[in-house]
């Protein structure tokens, strides 16, 4: 069963990230969860401050923004997919994540499988 | 004949729905389908049996006539005939084999689990506790919460896909993480039965049952987890407030308050089973949320009345409690305790102390029992002021009509 890990950084009041997780904190966990057999893929993203948004209205014209939602608290910092045999493995692997902790968190999807 | 053969099916039927639910799901890892079969076994029964009679072993009868049609069905189903082989090989690995007894293997505890799993919502926890474990029909899951019949099947039917899709286990959280998860199991038995339990507009039969229902499904946990002492103080904890059932409410279906209660209506065969429970739960470990509550509720299933209330032990639990999970609820009863050992006056200043807490802005109890300790102090125009602002909070009639009372008293000129 494959699962999407979404990576939320937690904003503050001026619209910084929180957290201190330390760069060595996040090779530590891309190392476990390689040689644990699980990851299948995933990225980072540039900075949030660098996105853009695209909506079509009903006349079909487009409507670009910046930034992603921005109303939120949290702001998508990355992802990646693990294959594990139930959502418990899954939510163990985000409990590692350290972008689970400092305000941030892990929105776990599984994918859908149209095969079976 | 038939009418016993029924009931014979029935009483079956609800011994042994939520083992036979279990062990199918267990088996197949598919609670749709486990639930489909294990209805359709229970349908064969209601036609063989008047005619065959009631076999020696109802419970494994319906395990393999629900087992038989489960197989018939996936092997029907093309989509299905790939799992059906890993199915068959997992489960034949990973199933305990019937025991020589015909005794079916008690797997209701993963049910449990996967029923309040903290992936699925509360309510739908609830609502899905009820129907795999209870027994519960949707309609009756429906009745209990106050919601159309329709709405509740539609939760149910989400709350199963959630189950699937996401694939959330069915299984058994290991030691290390079984006091991290064993809360939210309790937590929806609780729930269950303070639905049940609710307080509104005189007694409904149909609520009862619930809280027998959650008494029932804590017994069960119980079974299944001897050891955990919080699944005691549970079961204590209901089985000493659902001792004064009969009391609560007078002959209009009117609240009574603990205070008033005709104490010789109280079941006492309830109250000794809780009372024992309270000790198992509060040795051998540091005493636990429902343990502590549990022995508090003891405290005044075992006084004569009031007066002869054990107020200082009270007020020792309330602090252990407020040390476990402290609210201004908490620190609210716990007041009214200290007015009890101490007297009013005492109890006044701890009361006063709460007054900024907004989440005892709203709480009609609040005012209402300043309201008391003030008309014990003698002083009635505060008082009085009290009670008419518990009486504008007070959410339903019975509180109402009792806070209409007490006005009357402290306001009489």
């Amino acid at each position: 069963m494959k699962y999407l890990m979404l990576i939320n950084a937690g904003l503050n009041d001026e619209g910084d990230v929180t957290g201190g997780c330390t760069p060595e904190g996040w090779q530590l966990f891309y190392k476990e969860i390689k040689e644990a057999g699980v990851h299948l893929h995933g990225n980072p993203l540039a900075d949030f401050t660098t996105a853009a948004t695209v909506r079509v209205d009903d006349r079909g014209e487009r409507v670009i923004t910046d930034g992603p939602f921005a109303e939120s608290r949290e702001v998508l910092g990355g992802y990646f997919v693990v294959d594990v045999p139930d959502l418990d493995v899954a939510l163990d692997w985000a409990a590692r994540c350290p972008g689970s902790r400092d305000g941030g968190s892990i929105v776990v999807r599984p994918l859908a499988d149209y095969e079976s | 004949m038939a009418g016993r053969v029924e009931a014979t099916v029935q009483a079956v039927f609800r011994e042994e729905r939520g083992l036979l639910l279990a062990a199918l799901v267990r088996r197949f890892g598919d609670l749709d389908l486990a639930e489909e079969v294990t209805s359709e076994a229970i349908e064969a029964a209601l036609v063989r049996w008047p005619v065959d009679g009631v076999p020696p072993k109802p419970g494994a009868w319906l395990m393999t006539t629900a087992r038989r049609k489960a197989v018939d069905r996936l092997r029907r189903d093309q989509a299905y005939a790939a799992r059906l082989a890993v199915l068959q090989v997992e489960a034949d690995r990973a199933a305990p084999a019937p025991s020589p007894d015909g005794q079916l293997p008690d797997e209701r505890l993963q049910l449990f689990f996967t029923c309040a799993h903290p992936a699925l919502p509360a309510e739908d926890r609830t609502a899905l506790t009820l129907r795999c474990l209870a027994g519960l029909t949707t309609p009756e899951v429906a009745r209990a919460f106050l919601v159309p019949s329709a709405t509740m099947g539609k939760r149910i039917v989400r709350a199963k896909n959630r189950i699937r899709t996401a694939r959330i286990p069915f299984r058994v959280p290991d030691a290390a993480e079984l006091p991290g998860r064993l809360p939210g199991v309790l937590q929806v038995v609780y729930s269950i039965f303070t639905e049940g339990y609710a307080a509104s507009s005189g007694p409904d039969l149909q609520r009862l049952d619930l809280a027998e229902e959650a008494i029932r499904l804590a017994r069960i946990l119980r079974r299944l987890l001897p050891g955990e002492r919080e699944v005691a103080g549970l079961l204590a904890l209901m089985l000493l407030i659902h001792a004064r059932r009969d009391a609560r409410t007078g002959p209009d279906g009117d609240l009574v308050l603990l205070d008033d209660q005709d104490r010789g209506r109280w079941d006492r065969a309830m109250i000794s089973e809780g009372t024992a429970l309270v000790e198992v739960a509060l040795t051998g470990g540091p005493p636990g949320l429902y343990g502590v509550q549990a022995a508090i509720a003891a405290l005044h299933d075992e006084a004569p009345d009031v007066a002869g209330t054990d107020w200082p032990q009270i007020v020792g639990l309330y602090d252990v409690l407020r040390g476990l999970a402290p609210s201004p609820v908490v620190e609210l009863n716990r007041a009214v305790a200290v007015a009890m050992r101490d007297g009013p006056a005492a109890g006044l200043p701890l009361l006063d102390a709460l007054a900024d807490e907004p989440r005892l802005r709203e709480y009609s109890p609040f005012p209402a029992a300043r309201g008391d300790l003030l008309r014990r102090l003698g002083r009635h125009t505060d008082a009085a002021e009290a009670y008419r602002e518990a009486l504008a909070l007070a959410g339903t009639e019975p509180e109402r009509a009792h806070l209409r009372r007490r006005l009357a008293e402290v306001a009489k000129p």
